[in-house]
């Protein structure tokens, strides 16, 4: 098989079907009907269940009662992210996951349609939710204009704190912009949201990066403080031969290209092997799959009930003709001037390590090659060492730490890497701990 | 932002929303959480000579999914001693002293009675003065509550004896257990009335128990008729409201009570005359909280509708409330069927066929060109009456719209009709349609 094959270009019309929204907003009806089911709980599992404790239960009732600009109003209050969470967030392990009907063998309230439809109407009639406060004189850089760099400024701003962002990317929004799979959010629905929050009044530097463009000592100097939310770094190596063939992609990058380019400009191989299984390793071999890919494959060492990906997401990628090889470590990336396949072997569980997991083994006698014109890897992104040494950020499992008086870190950067809804209500903790932290410092 | 700020007859309130007294305003605790949560005013659960209740009180008539769509009490007023009643109303008036604070009372129809408790409660702090002449149950069989209230004279009587003594204004509690409320209302103002709330409850008995034959709410295996309240009452209480304050005898504030649960029913209520509305079940269901969608979904409304304050809305909706005989004859309205919203449930064929005025045509979906997804019902536009039953059946929200046709007859009513002035436009063909000649 000669390597570098590329799968057929499919239609337009294919392709915009392949990356409409996965799940259809309701209609007036169906929202009505849906939010009149909701038994509008007292101190409610659901709201328990979302990171930033969203008011489920007052924002549903609300849709009931036809106002739906309050309803916006307790979602984007609570997590300035609710539109763009309402799309991609894992509401099977949160909110949905905790409402109270689950208990009663039915199905859970819909609640991220419902929170979608509420949203909807917000940016549809780019209605004005929130007030910046009363200006208070402080002055707070913002590194990194991603979900949690911007919860944490539309709160500032509520508490009317001066704000500057700096973003390193052309476009702010971070991942939601970039990264997160086209049928669940668009690059220009994340951006209406944020734009709500720069309406605010937040300055916003793009196509700056803190550490090359300006100094990050220098913003120490001229703010009262300093939030950092820069996200994670480079896509783990996986350390075989072969890795630098062309041919060989990051996941991330990979989405990236497919987000801000035209469909049909983002080639994919006639098969496409995926390296990892987490929900970024599914968001990549579903749209390989669905860019045209004959076939895409997940390679993984472990088992299926190991993955770190999301039930609901595996099952996505099965509906969508994905195939998986578990057990299975990629050794060697084979090819020339671009990858012809794979060299792995097959794997057993071994002994458990550190973290309580069984380490995979190989089985000997077991090498095989996996056929592919293009592999992406998932392996996960690495903390930024960079950032952090250049900050005097220290970094400890992989989480960004500040000990440092009025830096504040925040979202990807100090979880080692979570969901949008994580990062948001990370951006809002560290937006109150500043303005405690401001007040503290007096005028 | 609109300004929902309220004086009723002299009470200040920062905004309409009150509790009415029931069980939620049985306590300071209680009263102190509401006003936390956002409520401009409480009615004090009626005091008077401490009762004692019965075990089972309560009543539900549940729709499908819907629970307590209606709800019935046999509860009586205040169990608890006077003394301390009023002790916590002073402490609610000193802790609150922006909030209205009213207080209803019944005790027995003595002069002296009645003065006593006035002078007591406007010692204890009362913002104002609840009369309860509503209660259908219990009370009304020691000749208090609705016993009082359905009698004009008593009402006039007593509310005189109330106002020789009373220095804050006084609220007559309407019961809309009579034949013609506004009969009442007339008594209350002439009796020196300030202002009037109304619907109390009504009379009801919620269900029967079908293996023990025992009516419900039931005590032992018996029960009582008592009074029923919940969102099933609340057209009754819109019309009564209406009713009050279009007449020209009762000029004085209304507080409007029933079923109210949402932001709308209470712009419903104010639409149609009432300047502070009460709200008791909705409470008993969720809890204080749902004073938040009260007050952000009526502001917002407020504001996308450009109503500054109350005034603006209070009773906008009463000159459109007329006699039948004043309604256009003319005025010609047919069903349309969305046929691409439709899901064939044949619900309106069936009502319309059975129920109504057939006319609705079914068609065999065997014909229809598309397999199971042609039309399956039309609308036979002819003899179509505008009566809305389709559109009130259809489970799809929107699938039938009720469309004006014009015509170019002018507007005539069935005042003028009789009179001999205009002219009917044509009718929908329907069998047993009359033909009728105008006298003379």
């Amino acid at each position: 098989m000669a390597g570098g094959e590329v799968a057929p270009t499919l239609t337009a019309e294919q392709l915009e079907r392949h990356f409409a929204d996965i799940a259809p907003p309701l209609t007036p009806d169906a929202a009505l009907l849906e939010a009149a089911k909701c038994l509008f709980c007292y101190d409610a599992p659901c709201t328990h269940a979302c990171p930033t404790h969203i008011d489920v239960p007052a924002f549903i009732k609300k849709i009931a009662t036809g106002n739906l600009k309050g309803s916006a109003r307790v979602i984007l209050g609570a997590n300035p992210m609710g539109h763009s969470c309402a799309r991609a967030c894992p509401v099977e392990v949160l909110c949905e996951g905790a409402c109270v009907l689950n208990d009663r063998d039915e199905q859970p309230i819909k609640i991220a349609l419902l929170q979608r439809h509420a949203t909807d109407y917000a940016l549809e009639h780019e209605l004005t939710l929130f007030q910046p406060g009363t200006p208070t004189g402080k002055t707070v850089a913002i590194v990194g204009a991603g979900p949690a760099g911007l919860s944490c400024a539309q709160d500032l701003r509520r508490w009317g704190h001066a704000v500057t962002v700096f973003e390193a990317k052309e476009q702010p929004g971070g991942l939601n912009t970039y990264g997160i799979a086209e049928y669940k959010l668009r690059p220009d629905v994340a951006l209406a949201e944020v734009q709500m929050i720069l309406d605010l009044g937040v300055t916003l530097h793009t196509g700056v990066a803190v550490g090359r463009d300006v100094g990050f000592d220098q913003l120490e100097r001229e703010f009262d403080a300093v939030f950092v939310g820069v996200g994670l770094g480079a896509t783990r190596r996986l350390g075989i031969p072969g890795e630098d063939l062309p041919g060989v992609h990051e996941a991330l990058e990979f989405i990236e290209h497919l987000k801000t380019h035209p469909y049909a400009e983002t080639s994919v191989g006639r098969h496409v092997v995926v390296i990892g299984a987490g929900n970024t390793a599914i968001d990549a071999v579903t749209q390989a799959k669905r860019l045209g890919a004959e076939r895409a494959t997940i390679v993984y060492r472990r088992a299926a009930d190991d993955m770190p990906a999301y039930d609901y997401e595996y099952d996505l990628a099965k509906r969508d003709g994905c195939e998986f090889r578990f057990h299975t470590a990629p050794k060697r990336i084979l090819g020339v001037d671009h990858v012809t396949g794979i060299e792995c072997v097959r794997t057993e569980p071994g002994a458990r390590g550190a973290d309580g997991r069984r380490h995979p083994m190989d089985v000997p006698e077991s090498t095989h090659v996996i056929e592919c014109d293009m592999v992406i890897k998932a392996l996960g992104q690495v903390a930024r060492d960079d950032f952090a040494r250049a900050a005097s950020l220290t970094i400890e499992d992989g989480r960004m730490i500040s000990t440092t008086s009025g830096v504040f870190v925040g979202g990807d950067c100090a979880n080692g890497g979570a969901e949008i809804v994580n990062a948001a209500a990370e951006g809002k903790h560290a937006a109150a701990a500043i303005h405690a932290y401001l007040q503290q410092t007096g005028g | 932002m609109a300004d929902l700020r309220v004086n009723f007859a002299g009470v200040e309130s920062p905004n309409p929303f009150w509790l009415a007294s029931g069980p939620p305003t049985n306590t300071y605790d209680q009263v102190a959480r509401a006003f936390d949560a956002g409520w401009g005013g409480a009615v004090w659960k009626t005091i008077g000579e401490p009762i004692i209740n019965v075990f089972s009180r309560y009543g539900s008539v549940d729709v499908g999914l819907t629970r307590m769509m209606g709800f019935n009490n046999i509860e009586l007023i205040t169990d608890r001693p006077l003394e301390d009643n009023l002790r916590e109303i002073a402490e609610v008036k000193r802790n609150y002293p922006h909030h209205a604070v009213i207080v209803s009372l019944m005790v027995e129809s003595k002069r002296e009675a009645w003065h006593e408790i006035v002078r007591r409660s406007e010692d204890a702090g009362a913002d104002g003065l609840e009369l309860n002449f509503g209660c259908p149950h219990g009370m009304s069989e020691r000749g208090m509550g609705s016993a009082v209230g359905q009698v004009p004279d008593y009402t006039c009587q007593i509310v005189e004896w109330v106002k020789e003594v009373a220095t804050t204004p006084v609220i007559v509690k309407l019961t809309p257990n009579v034949t013609d409320v506004t009969y009442i209302a007339r008594a209350a103002v002439k009796g020196g009335a300030d202002a009037l709330s109304l619907i109390n409850t009504i009379n009801s008995i919620v269900g029967v128990d079908l293996e023990t034959f025992a009516p419900l709410p039931a005590v032992g295996g018996k029960s009582s008729h008592g009074g029923y309240c919940g969102p099933a009452v609340k057209p009754i209480a819109l019309h009564m409201v209406s009713a009050v304050a279009r007449d020209p005898e009762v000029r004085v504030p209304i507080s409007g009570i029933g079923g109210i649960a949402t932001w709308r029913d209470a712009a419903e209520f104010i639409a149609l005359g009432a300047a502070t509305v009460q709200v008791c079940t909705a409470v008993m269901h969720y809890g204080f909280r749902i004073v938040e969608d009260l007050l952000d979904g009526l502001e917002n409304w407020m504001d996308e509708q450009g109503h500054r304050t109350l005034t603006d809305v209070r009773g906008r909706a009463l000159p459109n409330v007329v006699s039948w005989e004043d309604l256009d004859l003319n005025y010609h309205l047919v069903a349309r069927i969305d046929q691409d919203k439709c899901i064939q449930c044949d619900l309106c064929w069936v009502a319309c066929e059975d129920g109504a005025h057939q006319a609705i045509r079914r068609i065999d979906r065997r014909e229809a060109d598309n397999g199971r997804r042609g039309p399956a019902v039309e609308i036979i536009e002819e003899a179509c009456v505008g009566c809305n039953l389709c559109a009130a059946v259809c489970p799809v929200h929107g699938c039938i719209a009720m469309v004006q046709v014009p015509n170019d007859h002018p507007g005539v009513t069935w005042r003028d009709y009789v009179a001999g002035k205009g002219t009917l436009a044509p009718r929908s063909e329907h069998f047993h349609t009359a033909t009728w000649s105008p006298r003379g």
